[in-house]
């Protein structure tokens, strides 16, 4: 089409200028331009809905009620709404979770970076990839049925639902994000660091550690803040795993709802649009929200305080 | 230190760094596989649980109170839907800003705003864009808990994986044939459209499966919505056999999901049914893991055939 206009044009004489072709070339970039800037308008509605609904939910409750009542009933005639239940569950799931993601990540990366042949990576890299992309829904069936009996063997005491066999399911479901992050920022470090390290005597361990890993901090970091919200925000491996109810508790060998299980448990019921409890899984979103936000921001800011720059 | 000219004394030092290299080489070994072995657990214990169910009748039944007579037809027939209107909207928008950001933005504070925002929204929790979807398209806009608005709801989700696919495909592209194009007179939507495009065509694609590959797994956004979990019936068919022969009555119907009929069964206490979900957990599984399986061969013919 734009071929066409160009022939059409009245100057044959002028190479290159058509007022068609310019208004046509304007236009696409117009169209692309309010597409790009959708992200930006998605973003404003995600907070602008989150807010506008909390808005009207704090009118119901005081912040004081939602930061220090320790319990969390609002479907019960006895309402109470203490975000704290939800957040210590959320917390304790996400702290398991990533004790077991961030060392295992950390490790799997090394070793794939700096020590693992060729062939190795070549078939571990694209393996974890598959890992990374099992539905998390799966991940939470086989929390719920493989993983607490096998676990219940050896603490016989633990319940059907745990926050201890979610966290650990989680963990392994995070190690791809974490390793595949923190891998590549490995590998970004150039290669004459490690030269000159092996010249000077160092072993692989030790120029691994006290070379690439401080040269690939920031990236590092960024796959850590990166595990940190995924642990955060997972819902499915908790909803089904950890209990759906809310319990103030810091031990994860107790079962205890999370913000995301919560707002789950409300969804799947019938509640009508407008009601204090409609509100409520958006007063829990805000908070989910603004907990990654803190992360994010702490994330960025650390990496820019120790960014390396080749 | 004063040994250190001893010959035994440094290969002993040798040795003991030398252990380490070892030690960590095992532990690495041990990592990967804690990781592979919970993969095949996980695989087996769903092949064992749910290959007796998976018949030809577990794919064309309705989910039923009995286990052994539920199927999953009306959910993979409403993830297939939703599925549809997921790429037809998450595609052209992502591939439009992609195409944006990477060849048009010109280098100025808003171009950072929207490119820091793309990364903050890959960041989102899921179950966030399901609270928009609910507010935004389920009662602000009024679709009502249907296709469109689940569709539309995976679409904002996986808009930034297809974002930074497009930008890499493009950016891999050399300057030269960007100058080829313009030096014989090309405008610059000429240039994207007839060679950036069609080149980076392959890298989009990966991108989009990828995409797609999350988006049939993801439960929460869908559950937030209200999709339900007990559909009898199939949405209206989009092919009418009067004119105009489309009908998109379809996109506002009610409808299941795969992953949605598996947290259904799961979380139901019988046995039965959650023999039920393991057969369905399988479908699933088989069903990402040929997509994602296909990104990663894509990306690995790419990077073997093409040598700029």
């Amino acid at each position: 089409m734009a071929v066409k206009s160009h022939n059409k044009a009245k100057h044959p004489g002028k190479l290159g200028y058509s007022f068609r072709r310019h208004l046509h070339e304007r236009f696409i970039e117009l169209l692309l331009f309010m597409s790009a800037l959708l992200s930006v308008a998605i973003m404003l509605a995600i907070i602008a809905m989150l807010v506008k609904e909390s808005y009207v939910f704090f009118q119901h409750v005081s912040l004081w009620e939602f930061l220090t009542d320790t319990q969390w009933t609002p479907l019960f005639d006895n309402a109470h709404y203490g975000i704290m239940p939800l957040v210590a569950g959320t917390l304790v799931s996400s702290m398991v979770a990533l004790l077991v993601a961030l060392p295992l990540g950390t490790i799997i990366a090394i070793y794939l970076s700096e020590f693992a042949p060729f062939t190795v990576r070549e078939i571990a890299k694209p393996f974890l990839e598959l890992l990374g992309g099992v539905p998390t829904v799966v991940y939470g069936y086989f929390a719920l049925l493989f993983v607490t009996p096998l676990l219940q063997i050896i603490f016989p005491e633990l319940p059907g639902f745990s926050l201890l066999s979610a966290g650990l399911v989680m963990g392994i479901m995070i190690i791809p994000y974490v390793s595949s992050m923190a891998e590549d920022a490995m590998r970004a470090v150039p290669m004459h660091l490690r030269e000159g390290s092996y010249a000077m005597g160092a072993t692989r361990f030790q120029t691994a550690t006290r070379v690439v890993m401080p040269a690939a901090f920031s990236g590092i970091a960024a796959a850590y803040i990166l595990g940190i919200s995924r642990a955060i925000g997972e819902t499915m491996v908790v909803a089904i795993a950890a209990g759906m109810q809310p319990n103030l508790t810091w031990n994860p060998m107790e079962p205890a709802a999370t913000i995301t299980a919560y707002i789950v448990q409300v969804s799947l019921g019938d509640l009508p649009h407008g009601s204090i409890g409609y509100q409520t899984i958006f007063a829990a979103g805000l908070t989910l929200l603004l907990m990654t936000l803190v992360f994010n921001i702490f994330g960025h800011l650390l990496r820019k305080r120790y960014r390396e720059i080749y | 230190m004063k040994d250190i000219n001893n010959l035994t004394e440094i290969r002993k030092i040798i040795g003991r760094h030398k252990r380490w290299d070892l030690m960590f080489m095992i532990a690495g070994i041990i990592a990967l596989m804690i990781a592979v072995l919970t993969f095949i657990a996980l695989f087996a214990q769903m092949l064992i649980d749910g290959m007796p169910r998976l018949t030809w009748l577990f794919f064309t039944s309705f989910p039923s109170r009995h286990p052994e007579m539920a199927g999953i037809l009306s959910a993979w027939v409403g993830t297939t839907l939703v599925m549809l209107v997921t790429a037809a909207s998450a595609v052209p928008l992502g591939i439009a800003s992609g195409v944006y950001l990477e060849e048009y933005a010109p280098k100025n504070i808003f171009t950072e705003i929207i490119e820091i925002n793309v990364t903050n929204l890959a960041g989102v929790p899921s179950i966030i864009y399901g609270l928009l979807a609910l507010g935004l398209f389920v009662y602000q806009l009024g679709f009502g808990q249907s296709i469109l608005a689940a569709g539309l709801a995976l679409a904002l989700l996986i808009l930034p994986v297809v974002i930074v696919a497009t930008r890499e495909a493009i950016r891999s592209i050399p300057v030269a044939i960007r100058e080829g194009a313009y030096a014989l007179g090309a405008t610059k939507w000429q240039t994207v459209s007839d060679h950036l495009l069609p080149y980076s065509a392959a890298g989009i694609l990966t991108g989009v499966i990828i995409g797609l590959a999350r988006a049939i797994g993801e439960t929460a956004p869908i559950i937030t919505i209200g999709a339900l979990t007990f559909i009898a019936f199939l949405p209206p068919a989009p092919v009418t056999e009067e004119f105009p022969y489309v009908s998109f009555e379809w996109l506002s119907a009610p409808f299941t999901v795969m992953p949605i009929q598996m947290f259904n069964w799961v979380s139901r206490p019988e046995e039965a049914f959650q023999l039920n979900a393991a057969a369905a957990g399988l479908v699933l599984v088989v069903m990402t893991l040929a997509m994602n399986g296909l990104a990663i061969y894509l990306r690995y013919r790419m990077r073997k055939n093409i040598k700029w």
